[in-house]
């Protein structure tokens, strides 16, 4: 095989696999854009809640086994599924007694909407959640194990003689992600509920003389976010190990899918989570494993310098 | 610096010298080594929140990276000591430079940011720079032990050394922060804080201001990060660069109070021992108990007392001491009279604003479209037009808050087209907006200084400037009360008095009679008149017109974003064309009622 050959191949593979990792990451971007775009609230735990999805996929397969007589190949990714109400439950009260405390039209007149605020107790939520989970889960890395997660289908591209590896647990990963984000544009878009989300979302006010329980839509929002990205994380368990502080690695993907997608754009940020798959992988074949990650960081620093409003659909709020 | 300052600095240098003897005293009995330990972190951290107080405290925008910093400074001591053989005496003054250079680097693209995606990328910067110091192998960098000439290398086999060092760090970052609150400095920060746009108009280069609070801050936290590094004599990218360490800052700092330096002391005194102590007793068996508690610290006091221990405690304890204060205030406040006019100059023709041609458009919709008039000085022109008929959006042009598309603005001859807002306010022009926003804990003359420090005059000047301005408004008598117990017609007059601080040639004030009562507005058309009779020239943007008859040499009637009528008053009123096209119904109403 030449050297072009090679190149060839592995720009190929990065391609699909930044396709696969992508939409993962792109329902993982989704859960924290419906916050935003709904609340306008910069929920500064989402990574936490990630984590929480992935621990609650680990202990319905693995630790408590409630799931395993389903079987290897089926009980990884329905707990995958089911981590998301689980931790929609959690999102729920969590809104209930404490977010809904320092937001929504409570905080709509205030100085700066109560952006401080929710920034700062979010941040909070964020120490609770990864400490608290040290505390719970304990430190040792954890993993939703499959067989599907070392196997791979190979497709054999024609004409440049090159061989694409697709690695089987994210390929399943990466369809049940679409599957739920599409689920969920429907749900925004045509049921009474999506109606009543985002008719809070575009003025909140104006939906509660409407008879919208704007509360109750951001409880529900917010609910549905964390519970999003929770199954976001319950599928990347399947193919990652990961520790209660996993969280802070994720945060920032999914803060750069958001803002290039255009904080307030559901369905921009999962375009933007697919990007940041894009260049996570594509940065893979140039940078020392180390500085993969660095790479997210520059492009989202970039991102927010060069364009915060992002690139796709609409501008939600200039910086 | 600030009226009153001398006196509030000696004070308060007073109670911090006794507190930090008495820790001092206290540290020199403890001996347990680990505690002592915990006595050298708490004023590490408290310096630390210090610095986070000092940028975020008063500008208003959120860092989520202070770690940036601290770790800058921990790592540039650590890395001089082992690589190049240089002392932490140099070493950390080294950190502090390094670390303030940085603030400056990160500030220059990051201050185009505002609100939440300022605090996003803050959060980027520290955990970027974990990443690179793992790549180049510095995960664990250990500082050797010097058994030559410990003392040299900041060595102590003493810990309680290490606890009067930090106490040093901690006076001269305590002294740094009272001087700057009390200064000019604090004071535009503050005024950044409540209204950057208010800010700019009253002359305050905000950018200029916000990027020296950011390597003051900067370099701040650099110095705690150099010393924090000397004392655990182990530097890792999780203990200087992770989040914890740029929570640390903004928890003691909002634990104990946002926007004074009593805050971070405060919340490190409480929150350090108590972490440290949980740590130590119960991080064996229950490991992340120490982020826990942070966490919950955090949201609780976000929950019960948003604005930190000492505003809340002192809020608490005023009310209670308030009744003899306003007692006292009360019968002054009958005596407001406005200020007796000199004898009325001559209005001498001059034109001193000139607008040619001036267009602004959004999109397709022209909000200003080739609006053209001249103010004479020593005149008042009211300008009058429905909602969205571009009134603001044409102060905006004229006074360098938007850029026009088309046309020229001069002052005096001088174009203002295409400056920024505070230089225009430094050509002399004052500007007051639609919605007030004052410093409410801060006293009445506080808070007009701002427009007299934004027009650069020096410090006393300032306050001869500002003490004149509440004169010439009648204010004087509240110059001691706290803007937040002002009346609307008072704060109305306050804005004006702030921009007529800056000594303008020309105000342009924007609804400054919208909301208030008959009674009050003739209050303010009273103090209106008389600044024409002083020979200042204005120009109002005004609802009502029997407001509007009473003060204004000419109207300019404009209707989306066109020049509908200029002339008299009286003239104006009666154009049957203005009548027509837009005064008709409500002006008839108002003639009937």
């Amino acid at each position: 095989m030449s050297d072009v050959q090679i190149l060839v191949e592995n720009v190929l593979n990065a391609l699909t696999a930044g396709v696969l990792i992508g939409c993962i990451y792109g329902l993982m971007c989704v859960g924290l854009g419906l916050i935003f775009g709904i609340m306008r609230v910069v929920n500064f735990a989402q990574g936490d809640f990630l984590m929480l999805g992935m621990y609650a996929a680990y202990y319905l397969f693995a630790g408590w086994g409630l799931l395993s007589f389903l079987g290897p190949y089926a009980g990884p990714f329905l707990s995958a599924v089911i981590a998301g109400p689980l931790v929609f439950a959690g999102g729920v009260l969590v809104h209930r007694y404490i977010i809904s405390r320092v937001s929504g039209l409570r905080t709509a007149a205030s100085l700066d909407e109560g952006h401080f605020g929710q920034l700062i107790v979010t941040l909070g939520i964020s120490l609770i959640l990864q400490n608290g989970g040290l505390i719970l889960f304990g430190s040792s890395p954890r993993t939703v194990r499959t067989p599907l997660s070392s196997s791979a289908w190979t497709l054999d591209v024609p004409g440049v003689d090159a061989l694409i590896f697709l690695n089987q647990a994210r390929l399943v990963s990466a369809l049940i992600a679409v599957a739920v984000a599409v689920a969920l544009y429907f749900m925004l878009e045509r049921t009474r509920l999506g109606r009543s989300l985002r008719a809070a979302a575009d003025n909140p006010t104006a939906a509660t003389y409407a008879g919208v329980d704007v509360d109750r839509a951001h409880r529900i929002a917010f609910g549905m976010g964390v519970g999003i990205t929770a199954v976001a994380g319950g599928l990347i368990a399947t193919f990652l190990s990961y520790s209660p502080f996993v969280g802070l690695d994720f945060v920032i993907i999914m803060y750069a899918g958001v803002v290039l997608g255009g904080m307030g754009s559901i369905l921009g940020a999962f375009w933007g989570g697919l990007t940041v798959g894009f260049v996570q992988q594509f940065s893979a074949l140039f940078l020392p494993p180390q500085l993969q990650n660095s790479a997210i960081f520059v492009v989202f620093l970039l991102i927010l310098i060069l364009r915060p409003q992002g690139f796709f659909g609409r501008s939600a709020e200039r910086a | 610096m600030r009226p009153g300052a001398s006196l509030r600095l000696r004070r308060h240098g007073l109670i911090l010298v006794a507190l930090l003897i008495v820790y001092a005293a206290l540290s020199a009995v403890v001996t347990n080594s680990y505690y002592q330990l915990m006595l050298t972190l708490v004023p590490i951290w408290a310096v630390l929140g210090l610095s986070w107080n000092v940028f975020s405290g008063y500008v208003g925008l959120i860092s989520f990276g202070h770690a940036a910093f601290f770790g800058i400074g921990a790592y540039t001591v650590a890395l001089l000591q082992i690589n190049l053989g240089i002392t932490p005496w140099i070493g950390i003054p080294v950190g502090i430079v390094v670390a303030g250079l940085a603030a400056l680097l990160i500030g220059l693209p990051t201050f185009r940011l505002r609100g939440h995606y300022f605090a996003l990328a803050m959060l980027a910067y520290p955990l970027l720079m974990a990443y690179l110091l793992q790549y180049l192998q510095y995960h664990e960098v250990t500082l050797p032990m010097e058994r030559e000439a410990p003392t040299y290398w900041l060595q102590f086999s003493d810990p309680r050394m290490y606890t009067l060092l930090a106490l040093v760090l901690l006076a001269i970052a305590m002294a740094i922060s009272m001087v700057m609150e009390n200064s000019r400095f604090g004071l535009s920060l503050m005024a950044i804080r409540q209204n950057e746009l208010a800010a700019e108009a009253a002359g305050i280069n905000a950018r200029r201001w916000k990027t020296y609070a950011l390597m003051l801050s900067g370099a701040m936290a650099g110095a705690a990060g150099g010393l924090y590094a000397c004392v655990l004599l182990v530097v890792t990218p999780e203990a200087v660069l992770g989040m914890l360490v740029s929570a640390q800052a903004l928890v003691v700092a909002l634990f104990g109070g946002v926007g004074t330096y009593w805050g971070p002391l405060i919340g490190a005194a409480i929150l350090i021992p108590l972490s440290e102590t949980l740590h130590a007793e119960l991080g064996e068996i229950v490991p992340g108990i120490q982020g826990v508690v942070y966490g919950a610290a955090i949201v609780l006091i976000m929950l019960l007392a948003p604005e930190g221990l000492f505003w809340t405690l002192r809020d608490r304890w005023g009310r209670r001491a308030q009744p003899t204060g306003a007692a006292m205030a009360a019968p002054v406040a009958a005596a407001p009279a406005s200020p007796q006019p000199p004898a009325a100059k001559p209005s001498s023709g001059r034109v001193l604003l000139e607008v040619r041609g001036l267009s602004k458009s959004f999109g397709g919709l022209k909000a200003v479209d080739e609006v053209s008039f001249s103010v004479p000085e020593g005149s008042i022109l009211g300008i009058i037009g429905p909602n969205g008929a571009g009134k603001t959006t044409m102060f905006n042009v004229v006074n360098g808050v938007l850029r026009a598309d088309r046309g020229e603005a001069r002052l005096d001859g001088q174009n203002m087209v295409g400056r920024k807002l505070h230089e225009i306010c430094h050509m002399g022009i004052g500007r007051t907006f639609q919605v007030v926003r004052s410093f409410p804990r801060l006293p009445l003359l506080d808070n007009v200084l701002v427009g007299a420090y934004g027009a650069g005059l020096t410090d006393d000047a300032a306050v001869t400037a500002a003490r004149d301005a509440m004169a010439r408004t009648g204010l004087t008598h509240l110059a001691d009360v706290p803007a937040g117990g002002l009346t609307n017609k008072e704060l109305r007059l306050m804005e004006l008095a702030r921009a007529l601080a800056g000594q303008p040639r020309l105000l342009l004030l924007d609804e400054t009679l919208a909301g208030l009562g008959r009674e009050e507005c003739d209050a303010v058309l009273d103090v209106l008149n008389g600044l024409r009779a002083e020979g200042m020239t204005i120009v109002i943007i005004e609802h009502t017109m029997h407001a509007m008859l009473r003060v204004a040499d000419e109207l300019l009637v404009i209707d989306r974003g066109r020049v509908l009528a200029h002339g008299d008053p009286r003239t104006i009123v009666e154009d049957p064309k203005v009548i027509e096209a837009y005064l008709g119904r409500k002006w008839l109403k108002q003639q009937a009622a």
